[in-house]
């Protein structure tokens, strides 16, 4: 456990100190959202309609940006190969990092989306569910995310592959988080789309770890 | 137990009938060797000729192809995570972050591999980098980035050393520090494994000529 807390906290020091990558995740998600109303027009109206739609699909985009380095920087300097070796299982190691991706990319998300949705007309009713939507969503993008990453480690335009990978495997937690946002404007109830949000967490949880940490003693060997 | 003879097979790391393949090419194969508590062995060959494959299947980073690898009579796949907590294995990369310190990387490196809170800074004088200890890792020179890959070392206990090339880059004050690490590690029982092309200076090392093993090398 000790082993676990040590990779989670130089994994949010290396981020923190290097700055850019959590920064540019959350400047990249509130460029690309202030976009939309210079694309589509000024109309309340309609952008109150697809602020869900565009909430979480850059929030899902912003934090695949950052996926590329979740291993990249491990992999080249060989920390990686060192990390393998220690006692701690991979499987755990791969957990901790998701954990430390999470805290540095999901949650500034979840905390700018409100901010953004003011800019996008969104109805008053949806922010808490937005909010938790995303909180519940943005773990299993990371937790998925990682399995992507360690599939694309040491393949030439990784980030590209990343993103073929990753993208489909996006599409059940983008559906309910939306759904969720819309159902509650709506007057229904969202709590079913946010059970099967925290169902998709549940199943990502113990899954993409061992699946990551698979593909990345292949990329070791 | 019957004789010394015995005795000592059963109590060293070894490696029986290997053979490596890195993708289509054998690079190795009917290799042998044995390491006993307190001993060090020296891989010796051109490049290209399985030391550092040698290492990573020592390390448990890579299957051989054929053969068998025992710690003290007991085979490595029974039990791989007990052979990655008695291992430390220094490869060509440093394994260093620009942005973290040299205290600060020394000290995850120790807690990662399961120590306690032992005092790095023994560590870091015993490679003469106590006066780096809280500089960043992007400032240091290649050879101090080199020691400081060394110095985890010492930062927390391991059976067993495999280190390639740990020579490259080091002035001959620092090949002297490494090898007083080895002494003192060999003489609390631990085993070495090297591979250089940089003469260390070591008391009654085995020597494994890799080139006599070398599938791709012969004619």
């Amino acid at each position: 456990m000790n082993a676990f807390r040590r990779l989670v906290q130089r994994d949010l020091r290396l981020a923190l100190r290097q700055g850019g990558d959590a920064a540019m995740v959350v400047a990249f998600f509130v460029l690309t959202v202030v976009l939309f109303p210079l694309g589509v027009g000024p109309e309340p109206e309609l952008l109150s309609r697809i602020a869900p739609g565009i909430l979480w699909v850059t929030a899902l985009l912003a934090a695949l940006l950052s996926l590329e380095r979740l291993f990249q920087a491990d992999y080249e300097d060989g920390s990686l190969e060192a990390l393998s070796l220690m006692p701690l299982p991979l499987e755990a190691q791969v957990l901790a990092k998701c954990l430390a991706h999470w805290l540095v990319t999901g949650l500034p998300l979840a905390l700018a989306a409100p901010v953004l949705g003011l800019l996008l007309q969104l109805d008053a009713a949806g922010y808490p569910v937005l909010v938790l939507g995303l909180l519940l969503g943005t773990p299993s993008l990371s937790l998925i995310g990682a399995v992507g990453a360690a599939l694309s480690l040491g393949a030439r335009r990784g980030g590209v592959l990343l993103s073929l990978l990753v993208l489909p495997l996006y599409i059940p937690v983008l559906i309910f988080g939306v759904l969720a946002v819309e159902q509650t404007i709506a007057g229904l109830a969202a709590r079913p789309h946010l059970l099967l949000l925290g169902a998709l967490l549940a199943a990502a949880l113990p899954l993409a770890p061992v699946a990551a940490a698979a593909a990345l003693r292949q990329a070791l060997e | 137990m019957p004789g010394p003879a015995t005795a000592s097979s059963a109590s060293a790391f070894t490696g029986t009938g290997l053979a490596c393949r890195r993708g289509e090419r054998l690079v190795f194969a009917g290799l042998s060797f044995a390491v006993p508590a307190g001993g060090v062995l020296v891989l010796t060959g051109p490049n290209g000729s399985g030391k550092s494959s040698l290492l990573r299947l020592m390390a448990g980073l890579a299957l051989p192809e054929a053969g068998t690898l025992a710690w003290d009579g007991v085979a490595l796949d029974e039990d791989p995570a007990a052979h990655r907590a008695r291992l430390h294995f220094i490869g060509h990369h440093d394994a260093l972050k620009p942005v973290l310190s040299a205290a600060e990387t020394l000290g995850f490196w120790a807690g990662m591999h399961g120590a306690g809170d032992v005092p790095i800074e023994a560590a870091l004088a015993r490679f003469r980098l106590l006066p780096l200890a809280s500089w960043p890792c992007r400032l240091l020179s290649a050879g101090q980035r080199r020691r400081l890959a060394l110095a985890r070392l010492l930062a927390s206990p391991a059976a067993l050393w495999l280190l390639d090339e740990p020579a490259t880059g080091l002035d001959s004050d620092a090949v002297g520090d490494l090898a007083a690490a080895i002494a003192a590690h060999r003489a609390t029982g631990g085993r070495v494994v090297l591979s250089t092309h940089t003469p260390v200076p070591l008391d009654g090392a085995a020597t494994l000529s890799m080139a006599d093993y070398a599938a791709a090398l012969r004619p």
